[in-house]
């Protein structure tokens, strides 16, 4: 896939709403991802974040709006078309399967391919492995042993892993879910550094979180998500991390129903 | 506030267990020897022996168990004749046919789903390919054939009914095990009038297509000069006692080589072990789940056919009842064989050593002068005993640290 210049967006949603049946999980959301953005996408529970990218990963179709890629209107049919776009969705789970090898889940789907005899298309485990290692130290993470099941890693790493592994598989735009959700402090901020890192490599990112300290350091905008609708999109200059805050918190709301209340702010 | 929150709140919760982290360390030092970890390497990996590694193998209790077994029945019955040519060939044709169909149980077991239509399966296609031979004149191979495309769809029937509902396909091929088997016995007694239909073996025996690759033995040549040599015992006339190897060895382990490699050394493999270890984490890299489960719906029906061929061509008839409780044997073997019942781990060398076990325990007891209703209460415990160890294994690769 040639990216097309002229779009300044990488991906681009316009108007998307989203029904389960009688259930509006999302209403008219519009958000843009700029390259080599990090774009961070805040929202509390329910509001919609998880629709949201599952439509950009392509689990979903919306179902009205478009989706653009590199501005082209696209449709996706399945996980693997956005895979083919470069559009790369690490989930909250992870996508590993505990039980395989750390070289195994990093090829996953990808898997590199060798003739051996000139005939069979086998697994080259090799290239697996290296690749692996090499593109893990290269983001930093130590492993300690590439044929250890993937359930024996602890939370930080897995995540690193499938950071790691959606970069090499030639994301473009890396979609993150509650990437730091379940980490420590000390967890979170490699993740951090890593999320830092893949835009130095010029990879555009949507990180979605609903810790405002995560978010603001590593962000260079912002878009708000309120039950279903955006509340905007703020660029990391024209906003301070209390308004983000406020907003995520529904500081308005709290405020209108503080004077519903009578009391005074 | 904002500065607050994170500087105050994480830190005394950050050095607990970062301190608890470096006492076991420093704690489990001395048992990981004296060597100090490379620079950069995790201090906490801790060094696994060889013996350690090879255990950890899914197929390990399966091998160490055909071992013990060996050696039980060599002091038990070693002088009995088990182990002459012919024993041999005795006990392996038995592990052969329950082989080929606990392969094709254990690559979907690995998938994370079961096929206890299996069983059914062998009776159906078994009358339904000796039947149109010997009441409509159908040639063998052609009713073989058309056999193999109906055992396939059914095959491909039990998948998408499974990936389409949702249901568990314990549910969805326990039906089927009703299903085929009454199919089986209400079409034998419409078309044939009867549910044991012979001399399917004469007609195979003549046929290309049959006797090429279901009756009878190869080798028989090699055999035959080596009792000319006088390697092996012999006949009053000088023929080999044992003619060849039974073709249904042959099949056997070219399946066993052919899945084996399938399963660990490409992409499909790599698949098969995704899908069982986590269905949803596999879609969402791209893996064609329902493909794949769909397919190997198939290749469990492919394995209960070929067992159905073989079967008639060597007993020389079909019987509606064929293939009782198959299913469970090949699980049973696949399990004893080191898969996880709940997928994603497994191995198809642990599935045919379960398969050898069970072969060599059945025809083994009746060698000793033990009663064979033993078996049973002996293969009854060896699945507790696998599945116990297969639990553990389980609890050592996936537990978080």
């Amino acid at each position: 896939m040639t990216a097309n210049p002229q779009s300044e967006f990488i991906l681009e949603l316009e108007a998307v709403s989203k029904f389960f049946g009688s259930v509006i999980a999302l209403k008219d959301v519009t958000l843009r991802l700029r390259r080599g953005e990090v774009h961070c996408l805040l929202g509390d529970n329910g509001a919609g974040k998880s629709t949201l990218i599952k439509i950009l990963a392509g689990v979903h179709q919306p179902t009205s709006g478009t989706y653009r890629v590199d501005g082209e209107p696209v449709v996706f049919r399945s996980p693997r078309d956005a895979l083919d776009r470069g559009i790369a969705t690490v989930y909250q789970d992870l996508a590993l399967v505990p039980l395989m090898s750390v070289a195994r889940n990093f090829v996953m789907g990808r898997e590199p391919m060798r003739k051996m005899l000139g005939v069979l298309r086998v697994l080259d485990q090799d290239h697996a492995s290296r690749i692996a290692s090499e593109k893990l130290s290269d983001m930093g993470i130590l492993v300690r042993d590439l044929d250890q099941a993937v359930g024996t890693m602890s939370g930080g790493e897995r995540q690193c892993l499938a950071i790691a592994r959606a970069i090499h598989f030639g994301a473009r735009a890396l979609i993150l879910d509650e990437p730091t959700a379940a980490l420590g402090v000390k967890q979170s901020a490699n993740v951090l550094r890593l999320v830092a890192r893949a835009r130095q490599k010029g990879i555009s990112v949507i990180f979605i979180t609903h810790n405002v300290h995560h978010a603001y350091p590593v962000g260079d905008s912002f878009t708000l998500l309120n039950r279903g609708h955006s509340m905007g999109t703020f660029a990391k200059n024209a906003i301070s991390r209390d308004q983000v805050l406020d907003m995520m918190a529904g500081g308005l709301e709290m405020q209108k129903l503080m004077a519903e209340f009578g009391v005074r702010v | 506030m904002e500065g607050a929150n994170p500087s105050s709140q994480p830190p005394p919760a950050e050095p607990a267990p970062a301190a608890g982290a470096v006492s076991q360390a420093s704690a489990a030092a001395p048992q990981a020897g004296s060597a100090a970890p490379p620079p950069g390497a995790d201090e906490r990996v801790r060094k696994l022996s060889r013996f350690q590694r090879v255990m950890g193998r899914p197929e390990a209790a399966s091998v160490a168990g055909a071992v013990l077994v060996f050696v039980v029945f060599g002091v038990a019955a070693g002088h009995s004749g088990m182990f002459a040519l012919d024993g041999i060939v005795n006990w392996s044709t038995v592990a052969a046919y329950l082989g080929i169909i606990a392969i094709g149980a254990c690559l979907l077991m690995i998938a994370g789903e079961f096929d206890l239509s299996m069983g059914s399966m062998i009776g159906f296609a078994g009358m339904m390919a000796a039947i149109p031979p010997l009441y409509f004149g159908w040639p063998v191979w052609l009713s073989m054939l058309v056999t193999l495309a109906c055992a396939l769809a059914l095959g491909f029937v039990n998948g998408q009914l499974v990936m389409r509902t949702g249901l568990p396909s314990f549910i969805v091929t326990l039906a089927f095990l009703f299903i085929l088997r009454g199919l089986t016995l209400a079409l034998s007694i419409i078309f044939a009038n009867r549910t044991i239909v012979s001399g399917i073996g004469d007609l195979a025996a003549t046929d290309p297509l049959a006797r090429t690759l279901f009756t009878g033995t190869f080798g028989d040549g090699l055999f035959t000069w080596m009792a000319r040599s006088g390697w092996v015992r012999t006949l009053d006339d000088g023929r080999p006692l044992v003619r060849g190897i039974p073709k249904v060895i042959a099949w056997w382990a070219a399946l066993a080589i052919a899945s084996s490699f399938r399963l660990t050394r490409t992409r499909f493999g790599n698949w098969i072990f995704a899908v069982g270890g986590d269905a949803t984490a596999a879609k969402n890299v791209g893996v064609p789940v329902a493909r794949v489960k769909v397919t190997l719906f198939m290749f469990t029906a492919f394995c209960a056919w070929l067992f159905a061929m073989l079967q008639i061509c060597d007993i020389g008839s079909a019987a509606a009842d064929r293939g009782l409780q198959k299913e469970f044997e090949a699980i049973i073997a696949a399990v004893i064989g080191g898969s996880l019942l709940t997928g994603g781990y497994g191995s198809v060398v642990g599935a045919c050593f379960g398969a050898l076990i069970f072969g060599v325990v059945q025809i083994g007891i009746t060698y000793t002068n033990v009663n064979s209703d033993w078996f049973r209460v002996f293969l009854g415990l060896m699945l507790l005993v696998a599945v116990l160890f297969n639990n553990q294994v389980r609890r050592r690769v996936t537990e978080a640290r």
